[in-house]
């Protein structure tokens, strides 16, 4: 079966702080087709984004598809509010990096 | 064709507000689009100026990270452009944190510029968001919960023992009440971003739920609009239909897709925003292109709350900080890192045991940034960058032991290493003073019977 990276089929990949304790991230889809083989696949479902960060499905206290903006978005709590010591990533906006080369299964 | 709303209001009934800045002072306007805006007829101008992101430092330790020439930059053009137009001008937030210093700061800013440009006498209202500790472990005492937000736990006495500072997050109700006292310019303290924007058009007749989806969607400026632009100015008019942005720099327009996809920024769901007195549902929002730059949105539902809950927000010193750094090219040093981070911080233990300071290796190259979030951790770089920090009581400690476990990985004792002259690089050989370290410490909330139990409002004449 044909494979793309979510780097190819999405507009936007970003995560940024939710507040203190949390990290949320968006990937923005400029098409329907491509959102909906996304969304379709389950290459960013519930257990698929455990699976890329290695956390526990109790961390993800978010999870939409949120269609008017064509848009899936899901947010991770921290282990450590933002800009503890020891925390690299102050405004959380560095997390997304794993997410450009997650293969996405199927035909649009 | 539709005409821009850039050009003509869209209905008898509107409120239109020009917002120059997401975060005022962070990062200086833009001049070119808010002197655009200005040309737009706006009834306000308003900007937030607060921000979490920055961290926990400025918080606990009253300062602002913005710098006093950029505050000053914002707040001037601010100024000078609502007093010509004769229309008022809001800032909440002052200062990143809202502190009161901040407050008072921003109000000194006004004062001088207005001096300095002689304006006409104006009114010029202010609050305060600061909750003494005293009030809160009181509440405490007399079995009042101070909730947990984010999955936090109900704040404690140790927690709030280790506070610095804490202040309220205002909803819409002091702004208005400075409104209601005729003022032409209002310095907000620690404040809900869409509050700055809903207070007016709440004040002017609009419905609660347009109104606060009309500052959940200016709040950012720019953010809402394409291509990205920072600090670019924004014109939002509501009616007592819809909400309508546009973009006010020409290389921008407001899309169905900005405008949704702005919905989402920084919040852990798109469809709710939370604010001091209820919330709004954004699930059935419907956006539509008005005209080419112009996104018009109608649906929001207001759900008011059924008890008044105030956020708080609250930070606390853990120490004093020194930083150093190392770099490692070694392939066996770097397969072993871990070991030589454990070798060094064995050492750091035998001089000052086990506890009563802080070490924290960040490891650049394997996972720096992402930490335990790292998928790629087990495949580092060929050479890694090392940042040691230290955290202490006293800046002579947190030296010392930042210098004990930087240098020390210098001295490590791994079993086959080739190189035997020294562990690591040293771009620098020294350790270098940081700020002081500070946490997060609350992120909470607080039964209220009174709106404006918290907020102190006050006004004066300033100007010539």
């Amino acid at each position: 079966m044909a494979k793309r990276k979510l780097f190819d089929l999405a507009k936007t990949i970003r995560s940024k702080n939710a507040g203190v304790d949390r990290i949320t991230f968006d990937v923005i889809f400029t098409d329907r087709a491509s959102y909906d083989l996304v969304c379709r696949s389950g290459a960013l479902s519930r257990e698929s984004v455990c699976r890329i960060f290695g956390i526990p499905s109790t961390r993800i206290t978010d999870h939409v598809h949120f269609d008017p903006a064509l848009a899936i978005k899901f947010t991770i709590s921290r282990t450590m509010p933002s800009g503890s010591p020891g925390d690299g990533d102050i405004f959380g906006s560095q997390q997304y990096g794993p997410l450009l080369d997650v293969e996405v299964a199927g035909a649009i | 064709m539709t005409v821009s709303i850039a050009h003509q209001r869209s209905a008898n009934r509107t409120l239109r507000i020009v917002c120059p800045n997401g975060h005022l002072g962070f990062a200086p306007i833009k001049p070119d689009s808010f002197a655009n805006g200005l040309t737009c007829e706006p009834d306000l101008i308003c900007a937030d100026s607060g921000s979490c992101d920055i961290g926990p430092g400025p918080l606990g330790s009253d300062t602002s990270s913005s710098p006093l020439a950029w505050q000053t930059h914002d707040l001037e053009l601010m100024l000078l452009g609502a007093r010509r137009l004769g229309v008022p001008m809001i800032v909440g937030s002052a200062g990143d944190t809202g502190s009161n210093s901040r407050v008072d700061l921003f109000v000194r800013i006004i004062q001088d510029l207005a001096r300095k440009h002689a304006l006409p006498k104006f009114r010029l209202g202010w609050f305060y968001s600061e909750v003494p500790k005293t009030l809160i472990s009181e509440t405490m005492a007399a079995g009042g919960a101070i909730e947990g937000l984010d999955g936090r736990a109900p704040l404690d006495p140790e927690t709030l023992a280790a506070t610095d500072r804490v202040v309220a997050v205002a909803g819409v109700h002091p702004f208005m009440a400075l409104l209601d006292q005729g003022a032409d310019v209002i310095i907000g303290g620690r404040s809900s971003d869409c509050a700055i924007f809903a207070a007016p058009a709440l004040r002017a007749g609009f419905p609660e739920a347009l109104a606060y989806y009309y500052g959940k969607v200016l709040e950012c400026a720019s953010f809402c609009a394409e291509p990205y632009a920072g600090k670019e100015s924004v014109l939002g008019e509501i009616t007592m239909e819809d909400v309508k942005v546009t973009a006010l720099l020409p290389e921008q327009r407001c899309t169905i897709a900005s405008v949704a996809g702005h919905a989402m920024y920084e919040r852990t769901n798109p469809y709710f925003e939370h604010f001091l007195g209820g919330h709004i549902d954004m699930s059935e929002c419907a956006y539509e292109q008005y005209d080419e730059r112009t996104c018009r949105i109608t649906g929001p539902r207001f759900v008011p709350a059924a008890d008044l809950r105030v956020k708080l927000e609250g930070a606390g010193k853990l120490g004093e900080r020194y930083v150093g750094m190392v770099g490692v090219r070694d392939p066996y040093t770097i397969a072993n890192i871990d070991a030589v981070i454990a070798w060094a911080r064995r050492q750091a233990c035998e001089r000052f045991g086990e506890t009563g300071y802080e070490l924290h290796y960040s490891v650049y190259g394997r996972d720096g940034v992402m930490g335990a979030l790292e998928p790629l951790r087990d495949k580092p770089g060929h050479e890694l960058c090392i940042v040691v920090q230290s955290i202490a009581p006293s800046r002579e400690m947190a030296e010392e032991v930042c210098m004990i476990g930087l240098r020390q990985m210098f001295y490590a004792r791994l079993p086959q290493v080739k190189g035997t002259a020294g562990g690591v690089a040293f771009a620098l050989d020294e350790v270098l003073a940081a700020s002081p370290a500070y946490r997060w410490t609350i992120n909470h909330a607080m039964r209220v019977s009174d709106p404006m139990a918290l907020f102190e409002t006050a006004m004066m004449e300033a100007g010539v």
